[in-house]
């Protein structure tokens, strides 16, 4: 495998309503703080990729806008997943593997608030039995969390101590939406917005978008005092049906952590892609971190949860760490659809 | 023998609220002023019409707002034959990229207060804006555009704007 490297990492403070901007508009700054981090021309940059998705704007081929923030001409290589931007920075892994190119720009960008999220998130599930019956976002994400309750292995106290460990952690992060002093006995005392789920509980709807530049080998070593390398990256889906699984668990999480290598060693850090607390006890558990990891020290996706960009956000926020010199070897994992459907898992290493 | 395959019907409605965003809503209010502006890139120099805040060319963040004119070149145009619901005028009519004095990059529009079949590439044209009370902040406050009766322009003035 040849050596790929996170040299730059740049995001938008997450917002919950960007009325003033459009998409382009706030990632073009986000953009050229990310290629000027990265000491890459910009004109060098062998290819470029980006994940977001038509159904947040509801505008066919909106992400084809986006380009006017890269700016494609010479005609550039470019891709676009329509998914969170974590996976558009697979295939730019991918892509580097081919060894024909050096450097890979990818960005992410979402406004969850253009519509309803709870009812837009809804059209990602099965279309002909499920789907039709307009399940939303949380109240799928609440059939899991009854379920992991079931289960008896976590309670309703453990999703809260996660929002509050989530948003004390979120007030060092500058970029995060909801952050401050939370005591887990105060958040528990909210109502229900979908029970089992508390409003904590629930990620936030955001705007934002993020990117990440990818360099390999003698480039990133180049380019770049300590960059984060690439040491495995893999992701894994899970049945499309939600009856088929069992929703208390990732077999899809573990399987993808195996093939990065995830369980070597310890990571010091793991940024964790979970938009409800009760999924990053699911997924703390799959992964089977020890105490001594410091999981989403940047507040994760409860402190801000920009859809399509979150899950960059987490491997953009662990290479961050790598980088500062403040992580070693740290784990970035992402999601994507109802209850963790689909999963990716990052490893990355000093 | 059962039916071979079935049909369902599953309407879905969604409500979104659009942005506007910073660029095209100061195009939009200057147009309320019978004002059309551009952006002139800091590194190809070429002026973009509706203005914008990236240069698509260069990816880099445009410079100075540009006012251009209301006047300007057909530089390609359709003739549209065929009626469908909704249509604003009775066609035969052309529809047109005009070349505003000033912008390097063609606007899309109709031209009118000239036979179809006479619209050429060169003509000049200038915009037909409707009266202070239907101005609104679209490009449906410009009505449509007709000609000036100047000489055509010739290929070689917009032949790089195609």
């Amino acid at each position: 495998m040849r050596e790929v490297a996170i040299v730059a990492f740049a995001q938008t403070p997450y917002v919950r309503s960007e009325q003033e901007r459009t998409e382009t508009e706030m990632l073009a700054p986000v953009i050229r703080e990310a290629v000027g981090r990265s000491g890459i021309d910009a004109k060098a940059i062998g290819f470029t990729v980006s994940g977001s998705s038509d159904y947040l704007a509801g505008q066919p081929f909106a992400f084809v806008q986006a380009l006017d923030a890269v700016g494609a001409w010479p005609p550039i290589r470019e891709s676009h997943v329509e998914m969170d931007g974590a996976w558009a920075l697979y295939e730019a892994w991918l892509r580097l593997q081919c060894g024909d190119v050096d450097s890979a720009l990818v960005y992410a960008f979402g406004k969850s608030s253009l519509g309803d999220i709870r009812d837009v998130l809804t059209l990602q599930l099965d279309p002909y039995c499920v789907a039709p019956l307009w399940p939303d976002s949380v109240s799928v994400a609440a059939l899991q969390a009854r379920a992991l309750l079931d289960s008896g292995r976590y309670s309703e106290r453990d999703f809260a101590a996660v929002a509050a460990r989530s948003r004390r952690d979120a007030r060092a992060n500058p970029a995060a939406q909801l952050a401050g002093d939370a005591d887990a006995d105060a958040l528990f005392a909210e109502p229900y917005v979908v029970a089992p789920l508390r409003k904590h509980a629930c990620p936030p709807i955001s705007d934002g978008a993020a990117a990440v530049v990818l360099a390999a080998g003698e480039l990133a070593r180049r380019v770049c005092e300590r960059p984060a390398w690439v040491r495995g990256i893999d992701h894994r889906i899970e049945p499309h049906q939600l009856g088929m699984r069992d929703l208390t668990r990732s077999p899809s999480t573990r399987l993808a952590a195996e093939r990065a290598g995830a369980f070597d060693a310890s990571p010091d850090i793991a940024e964790l892609h979970a938009p409800f607390a009760h999924q990053e006890l699911i997924l703390r558990d799959e992964l089977a971190l020890p105490a001594g990891t410091a999981v989403n020290p940047s507040g994760g996706a409860l402190a801000a949860n920009a859809v399509m960009v979150a899950g960059l956000a987490r491997i953009g926020e662990a290479a961050q760490r790598v980088m500062a010199g403040e992580a070693r070897r740290a784990l970035a994992h992402a999601t994507s659809g109802p209850c963790l459907q689909q999963n990716l898992v990052c490893v990355l290493e000093a | 023998m059962s039916d071979p395959y079935a049909v369902v019907a599953r309407p879905v409605r969604l409500d979104y609220t659009y942005t506007a965003g910073t660029a095209s809503s100061r195009f939009l209010r200057a147009i309320m002023q019978r004002r059309l502006l551009g952006s002139r890139c800091p590194s190809c120099a070429k002026v973009y019409v509706p203005l914008r805040t990236s240069c698509p060319t260069c990816g880099v963040e445009m410079g100075e707002d540009v006012a251009v004119s209301d006047r300007g070149i057909v530089t390609t145009f359709c003739i549209v034959n065929i009626p469908f619901p909704g249509m604003a005028v009775k066609p035969p009519f052309a529809a047109a990229s005009v070349l505003l004095d000033g912008a390097d990059i063609p606007i899309f529009h109709l031209i009118q207060e000239i036979p179809a079949e006479e619209v050429r590439m060169g003509l000049r044209v200038e915009a037909v804006w409707r009266p202070d009370d239907e101005m609104e902040p679209s490009m449906e406050s410009i009505r449509h555009f007709r000609p000036t009766g100047e000489p055509d322009a010739p290929f070689e003035r917009y032949k790089d704007h195609l």
